[in-house]
């Protein structure tokens, strides 16, 4: 055997050392790097919520710190509760901080609050439980559940000091204005291989390492589901207009973020909880708008099929 | 029967010598060179691949192949500027530079050179841009590309975890000057000019200390 090994690596060497047929490269070909871009920030000041060394250390401050560990960890902290692979924190970036990417001081004194979404007044907690419900495309936590309790702890500690019932700069994601031209499926395709796969993958199924997920998945079985608000492509336009390609935000055009949102959203997800049996009457009740293409058949394919687990 | 079992085996052989004929091989490369020019990295990666922290020479083992490879042809196209590393890459053929790049990319990690972990402030400023970046200046966590624990993620986002201290400093401040730019997405030049020298200081120390694979979590 080692004879052998002798005779095998001797043969290598000799033959590698005799291996003059490729020629050394030229260093003709230099890519050219445009200057970083500098961030577009706008100049808008924004509600600054408390620091998180402030949380104080007591039985209060418990709940806050745990709230903000199933937010950035909902897979392990509030696992009975999660479907896919994603993490409120995918969405809701730093830890739900960040302005312009829906952030918890942007959405808690704005309820309780009527919503066309399902026709009645939600308090905080249940707006929490439709978060589970789609985004994560889980089940919702039951109301007074400890994981609610914990999130809701953690955005109103978050909200100190803001008026209630006013909407701040910089809640939600920003409003863009209408594209030039309507998004496009073929143009949002490019923009999404130049740059979103790098991150997202090839087929938008997103990165793990060591079974926890680095780059979310955006669409497919792991993804939020069709009732997500994700799935509206005027969300997904404003939140990767502004904050995507991580660290990059508001790189991108208007344009290139419609056409990438759109093509993100014609892709397929998990159903929509509320499916009643046919997808165009679920598209009637609840998908009835031009913003989202649950329903809408793209390239030869109708959409809201849903995705088997 | 036997004949036959004896052609096969010689037939077999035959092929893996033939095979080897047209395949450089890897860990020859990487400890004798390529016998026309190109001298081999261990002399400064070292034996193992774990590199030499204090020179500032980085660690190879364990890195994914895709980005070593990657590297290789900008270190030859001149898209990574590097004195030593551009004749180097230059000299590697299209196959060896598949061959010593796989090579390296299956190396176990070597066990970490004990590097100095940051203590005190330095320590936290540290594990706060490593875990939660500094948002209020648009600057993403570290792990939130690199992985958790920084034990690297993919094709494109190599372990800043055991690696050399010297050398992750060296690079960040490359990014921030310009004199690196082959990130994809200029995603490392963005994150770099949002750092100060003292942030560069305790991150690049930081991340030399930690394990190359992540520990065990329990559940909560």
């Amino acid at each position: 055997m080692n004879a052998m090994r002798m005779l095998v690596t001797g043969a290598t060497l000799l033959l590698a050392a005799c291996d003059h047929t490729t020629p050394p490269q030229s260093a003709a070909s230099v890519a050219s790097v445009p200057a970083p871009a500098t961030s577009a920030a706008k100049p808008v000041s924004h509600f600054s919520p408390p620091e998180e060394s402030s949380i104080p250390n007591d039985d209060f401050g418990k709940q806050i710190a745990l709230g903000r560990q199933i937010f950035v960890d909902p897979g392990r902290y509030a696992k009975a509760y999660v479907g896919n692979q994603l993490s409120c924190e995918n969405c809701h970036l730093d830890a739900g901080r960040l302005a312009n990417a829906a952030p918890l001081w942007g959405a808690y004194p704005m309820y309780p609050a009527y919503r066309s979404k399902n026709h009645h007044v939600n308090t905080f907690a249940e707006r929490l439980q439709g978060c589970f419900n789609y985004s994560m495309n889980g089940k919702a936590p039951p109301l007074g559940d400890p994981v609610l309790v914990a999130l809701e702890t953690y955005a109103y500690w978050m909200s100190k000091g803001e008026p209630i019932g006013t909407s701040l700069p910089g809640r939600s994601y920003p409003k863009l204005s209408k594209p030039a031209m309507a998004p496009d499926y073929a143009r949002g395709e490019k923009v999404f291989k130049s740059d979103c796969a790098l991150c997202h993958g090839d087929n938008g199924q997103g990165q793990q390492t060591a079974d926890r997920t680095v780059f979310p998945p955006l669409w497919g079985p792991q993804s939020f589901n069709w009732g997500a608000g994700m799935e509206q492509i005027t969300n997904a336009a404003g939140f990767i207009k502004a904050n995507m390609p991580l660290g990059r935000g508001n790189t991108l055009t208007d344009q290139d973020a419609w056409d990438v949102a759109y093509f993100m959203n014609a892709h397929e997800r998990p159903q929509d909880p509320r499916f009643n049996g046919s997808i165009p009457a679920t598209r009637a009740a609840y998908h009835d708008t031009p913003d989202s293409l649950y329903g809408v058949a793209v390239n030869g394919q109708l959409l809201g099929q849903g995705t088997a687990k | 029967m036997k004949a036959f079992h004896i052609i096969t085996l010689l037939l077999g052989l035959l092929g893996a010598f033939a095979a080897l004929a047209d395949t450089p091989d890897g860990a020859t490369l990487a400890h004798q060179g390529n016998g026309h020019g190109v001298a081999p990295c261990l002399a400064c990666h070292g034996a193992d691949g774990g590199g030499q922290a204090a020179a500032g020479f980085p660690r190879l083992a364990g890195l994914p192949q895709a980005y070593l490879r990657k590297q290789l042809d900008d270190f030859a196209n001149g898209s990574r500027t590097n004195a030593t590393m551009q004749p180097i890459a230059t000299g590697l053929s299209d196959a060896e530079r598949d061959a010593v790049t796989a090579y390296y990319s299956k190396l176990p990690i070597p066990s970490a050179q004990s590097a100095n972990a940051p203590t005190g402030d330095d320590a936290q400023l540290a594990q706060i841009l490593a875990t939660r970046g500094r948002w209020s200046k648009g600057l993403p966590a570290c792990e939130q590309c690199h992985g958790p624990g920084g034990v690297g993620v993919g094709d494109h986002f190599p372990a800043l975890a055991a690696q050399s201290s010297v050398y992750l400093s060296n690079e960040l401040h490359a990014w921030q000057q310009g004199s690196r730019h082959n990130d994809p997405l200029q995603l490392m030049q963005g994150v770099a000019s949002k750092l100060s020298d003292s942030d560069i200081s305790a991150i690049s120390a930081w991340y030399a200390a930690q394990p190359a694979v992540l520990p065990k979590e329990g559940q909560p």
